[in-house]
């Protein structure tokens, strides 16, 4: 965990440039499309109790379970403010089938310049830093790119 | 270019198809020549079928398939036309062919070419067998040669009886010839009806199958959504498209599960070749009788029991099955019979596996389950004859005389019955000495839809399937103190005079229950063999539903079995029963030896209870449960030894501490039971560790139904109750093995001894490395590899500190924290965090997430110093000059 460095990862960066945007707490993020299966309001949601606390429940998506992680616990973020309470899902496709990330907003699609992109800093928050592949530098603010992948797999980049 | 390509794939895989069909039916068609060697009609279909082959691999260029199943076609074609006796050797070389056919064949499959095998030994072995003219039909001359060395006029007369013979031979084979072209004649009208049938049948693909299979689970559920929002409205329209919908759906959803049945023959098609190739290794006979091979199964089904299946039959042929010698000794016919059966019974399929052999030996059974350290020979003498046979699915448990390699190495039963529970079966064992073995197997037809219990606790629903489910109870309000007891803390249930263990789910999820509750429900559930009573807050209906996987994320967790998606829409947990019971710890930790005794216990002693009554110091008669004795031991005075500051015996491999029950209940008075030789010890076990206490003399077993009389105000003692026509005391065993802990503990080290650190790590290197500094220190050190492991070990002994490695595995130590505080009973555990080493972010992450300090990890003396400063209450909770060193 410790060896594979987030800043390794940069050569494998998905080149389609378009990214589906959200943010978390103050924090910017994207995902590229390709990966985003679809976005959705607040669902119910069945809580999995003894579940890691990350696992916010399941939500039934048309006939098929899928599994909600809640995206300020796994970045190791402050529980949302009282007025900021409705997430939204956003159902992102990976390896082992599509997973829920919610989130505070869903941002637009972005067309990115890849002359625009940093690796991740080093001094990147704790929790955040394994599960994002680099930074895109907007004009007026940074643009995280998650890696769905890790931030799906709980065993990665929890703590160190 | 493309066209041609895709045509020859094509060409190729409908070759492996036919190929492989055709294989399989080799092998029962060679296992039956053998029996009756002169059936012309099977000598002509296996021909055929190597013929096949051999031509196909000529047109697609496969030459090393095509030169095995050349020279293995010569060697049929001498047979075919009766130019050559059918031997043993000859079957088995036939057989040889297949299996290197099948090799190649798989290699075809996988890689597209034939890969790089060496056959040249099985060619030149059918070479020599087809080539050895001079053994053709040499019966006679042979014949004649032995019998001019004896007598030349008898010769004479056996010439001409030899000739009668050769004609006869010759008549014979006009005969065959007759006959076969009749055959061939027949096949052909045959073979007219089979394309007529190939017409009417198509290949599918099983994804396709699965896919409809999904489908079809995708209909159910909504359908029971239209079902459920149907009953809301009077709508006669909608009521009638929903009934409407409701047949539809159930004959589709037949019609679906149909296509996915196959018969079991499929799986059995391998057995005969497989009790053949057993029966000559083993040089025994043995007949293998079939009934019901076309019973159906769901493919998943038929998948998941070839395993266990192909071992019960290894098992009967090795073990079950005698040498013919011995079965001739024994009166029965030398040759042994297997038989397979099968049959639909309530739903469910049962599959049996008997042999007509040896039978199981009880005795034998008992006397290897002491051996293996299984069970105490107390234990066994009170086992019955059906629950000495279940020993045989313990783990690590093998009668067989000797290791074979066909079976034998211990692993065995248990795994067949682990397996076959794995997709809701059952295993049963029925076994006479001397008559045979059957192990009849109840299976459901399918897994994709189960029938399920919908229940709710915690506000939330959560399905059992109905497999595990064997009854509801429901407790009144009014009556409900008296049913719920408690044996040494832990809830019992009465069930027709037996103690049922009882657990509650919101308490094993860690729900809030519903307050004021007017009634108990309780489900009673049964995984493996065991029992228990599982109180929910209410229970719905029965239903059935669709099973589905649970996220990668959610693997982990034992509890469930999978989800589903209620007639609502929403999603429901499928528990897991097993997982249940063994989360909520009413299996026990020593389930695997005590199950079977405790199932005696409660059904001979009913409602009593068995006690140990003992003498100490002034106290005549004391009590405590003989189900928390360990053993009655008298060990000789000069056998007791000093050890940190503490009086200790060596016993089996350890140090076992003793401890005076006379010092503990009247500490100051001269002690009686340590003066005495022998010194009589009562011997408990608490988790991993044992206790000795010394008491001044045994006096007896007894099994009486106990009521407390009378509370007690003195300390180490519960109350007293009349037993035996006599007051007896009984004793707090909970309070004096603390007592005896630390006695014993604080006059070696009032840091160390008795207190339990666990080390959870993932790495066991890691742990081995943290351990071994705690272990001089002289902690009690238990180690736990992931969070699972930390709650299960947390559940069953008392621990001081729990150090974790910052990376615990599966969520990290974050969730470890948040799973002791949210237990009250845990909740006061200190933690703390090793590093790798120290950076700030960590660091602070550490102090942020609620550990009570933490270390480098390698820096065994800080870690030490740590834990030793942890333990000690009062310092425990507050932050520790380190731990702010690290946040800073």
């Amino acid at each position: 965990m410790t060896n594979d460095l987030p800043g390794t990862k940069a050569p494998t960066l998905p080149m389609s440039g378009q990214f589906s945007t959200f943010f978390v707490g103050d924090l910017f993020f994207g995902v590229d499309v390709v990966h985003v299966q679809e976005v959705l309001r607040s669902q119910h949601m069945t809580s999995v109790p003894q579940a890691p606390d990350v696992i916010e429940g399941l939500i039934n998506l048309r006939g098929q379970i899928v599994t909600a992680i809640d995206m300020r616990r796994r970045l190791l973020l402050p529980p949302p403010s009282a007025d900021h309470l409705t997430s939204m899902n956003m159902v992102v496709r990976t390896a082992d089938g599509a997973v829920s990330l919610l989130v505070d907003e869903i941002g637009d699609v972005l067309d990115m310049d890849p002359s625009t992109y940093e690796p991740p800093p080093d001094n990147l928050a704790t929790g955040a830093r394994d599960l994002i592949r680099g930074v895109y530098k907007l004009k007026d603010r940074l643009l995280l790119v998650l890696d769905e992948e890790r931030t799906v797999d709980l065993t990665a980049g929890r703590t160190a | 270019m493309d066209d041609a390509c895709a045509e020859d794939k094509e060409m190729i895989r409908e070759f492996l198809i036919e190929s492989d069909e055709n294989l399989s039916r080799l092998d029962l068609d060679l296992v039956a020549l053998e029996k009756s060697p002169l059936d012309v009609d099977l000598l002509g279909s296996i021909f055929r079928t190597i013929h096949t082959i051999k031509g196909a691999c000529g047109f697609l260029a496969f030459s090393t398939l095509e030169g095995i199943t050349h020279q293995a076609e010569s060697l049929l074609s001498q047979l075919r036309d009766g130019k050559r006796d059918l031997t043993p050797e000859i079957v088995s070389l036939i057989l040889e062919t297949v299996d290197a056919t099948r090799k190649v064949l798989a290699s075809i499959e996988t890689s597209g070419t034939e890969g790089s095998f060496e056959f040249e030994d099985l060619i030149h072995k059918l070479r020599v067998a087809a080539e050895a003219t001079s053994e053709i039909k040499t019966r006679p001359a042979l014949e004649l040669h032995v019998a001019d060395a004896a007598n030349r006029s008898e010769a004479e007369s056996q010439l001409d009886s030899n000739a009668a013979l050769l004609r006869q031979d010759q008549q014979a084979e006009e005969d065959r010839r007759v006959a076969e072209r009749r055959i061939r004649d027949r096949r052909d009208d045959e073979t007219a009806q089979h394309s007529a049938a190939v017409d009417s049948n198509i290949r599918v693909g099983v994804e396709l199958l699965d896919k409809l299979m999904d489908l079809v689970g995708e209909l159910v559920l909504t359908r029971n959504q239209i079902l459920q929002f149907n009953t809301d409205r009077e709508d006669p329209a909608l009521n009638a498209t929903s009934q409407r919908l409701n047949l539809i759906t159930t004959e589709l959803q037949e019609g679906v599960m149909k296509t996915r049945m196959q018969p079991i023959g499929m799986v059995w098609n391998k057995l005969p070749r497989v009790v053949r190739d057993i029966s000559v290794g083993l040089g025994k006979q043995i007949q293998l009788r079939m009934d019901g091979a076309e019973t159906e199964l769901d493919r998943t089904i038929i998948e998941a029991i070839k395993d266990p299946l192909m071992h019960l039959v290894r098992n009967c042929c090795d073990h079950g099955i005698e040498s013919p010698a011995a079965r001739t000794h024994a009166g029965k016919s030398p040759q042994g019979v297997l038989t397979l059966r099968a049959y639909h019974e309530g739903g469910q399929v049962n599959i049996e596996v008997g042999d007509d052999g040896a039978g199981i030996n009880v005795a034998r059974v008992k006397q290897k389950a002491i051996e293996k350290g299984l069970l105490r020979p107390e234990q066994v003498e009170k086992l019955g004859d059906r629950e000495a046979l279940s020993l045989i699915f313990e783990p690590g448990f093998s009668t067989a005389q000797s290791v074979t390699n066909i079976s034998g190495r211990g692993v065995g039963m248990d795994v067949v019955k682990s397996h076959i529970e794995k997709i809701g079966g059952v295993v049963d064992l029925h076994s006479r000495l001397g008559e045979g073995t059957t192990v009849k197997i109840r299976i459901p037809l399918t897994l994709a839809i189960i029938p399920g219990l919908v229940i709710i606790s915690g506000g939330e629903r959560f399905v059992i399937p109905q497999v595990s489910l064997l009854e509801l109870i429901r407790i009144e309000a009014d009556s409900g103190g008296k049913h719920i007891e408690y044996v040494h803390g832990t809830p019992v249930y009465r069930r027709r005079g037996s103690l049922l263990p009882i657990t509650y789910l919101n308490q094993v999820l860690g729900l809030k229950s519903a307050d004021g509750a007017a009634a108990l429900n309780m489900v009673v559930l049964q995984a493996e063999d065991r029992q228990f009573g599982l109180v929910v807050d209410g229970i719905y209906d029965t239903q059935e539903i669709v099973v589905k996987p649970l996220g990668k994320q959610l693997k982990g967790l034992t509890l469930y079995a999978g989800a589903t998606i209620m007639g609502d829409g929403r999603v429901a947990l499928i528990l897991d029963v097993l997982g249940i019971g063994q989360r909520s710890g009413v299996f026990g930790e020593l389930r695997e030896s005590a199950r079977v005794v405790d199932k005696h216990k409660a059904q001979s002693t009913m409602e009593q209870q068995r006690l140990l009554l003992f003498r100490s110091g002034s106290f005549e008669r004391l009590a405590v449960p003989l189900s928390l004795v360990a053993r009655l031991e008298e060990f000789s005075r000069s056998d007791i030894e000093h050890a940190g500051g503490g009086k200790v015996v060596q016993y089996r491999d350890r140090i076992l501490p003793l401890v005076s029950l006379q010092a503990i209940l009247e500490p100051g008075t001269p002690d009686q039971g340590l003066h005495a030789d022998p010194v009589q010890v009562v011997v408990f076990n608490d988790g991993d560790i044992s206790v000795g206490m010394v008491v001044d003399q045994i006096l007896d077993v007894t099994e009486e139904a106990v009521t407390v009389r009378q509370r007690s105000g003195r300390k180490g003692l519960l109350g007293s109750a009349v037993i035996g026509n006599r007051v007896t005391d009984f004793l707090d065993l909970h309070l004096v093995l603390r007592e005896s802990k630390e006695s014993w503990s604080s006059s070696a080290d009032e840091h160390t001894r008795g207190k339990t650190v666990l080390v959870a790590d993932a790495s066991a290197f890691s742990r081995g490395m943290i351990r071994g500094g705690l272990d001089m220190a002289g902690y009690s050190v238990l180690e736990a590899a992931n969070l699972d492991e930390v709650i299960r070990k947390l559940e069953c002994h008392t621990i001081d500190v729990v150090v974790t490695a910052l990376e615990l595995p599966p969520d990290g130590s974050t969730a470890l924290v948040a799973a002791l505080r949210s237990r009250p009973e845990l909740a006061k555990i200190p933690i703390l965090a090793l590093v790798e080493s120290f950076d700030q972010n960590q660091a602070a992450f550490a102090q942020t997430a609620g550990f009570q300090d933490c270390q480098e990890k390698f820096d065994g003396l800080l870690v030490l110093e740590s834990v030793t400063r942890l333990v000690s209450p009062q310092t425990a909770v507050e932050a520790t000059p380190e731990c702010m060193s690290c946040a800073g």
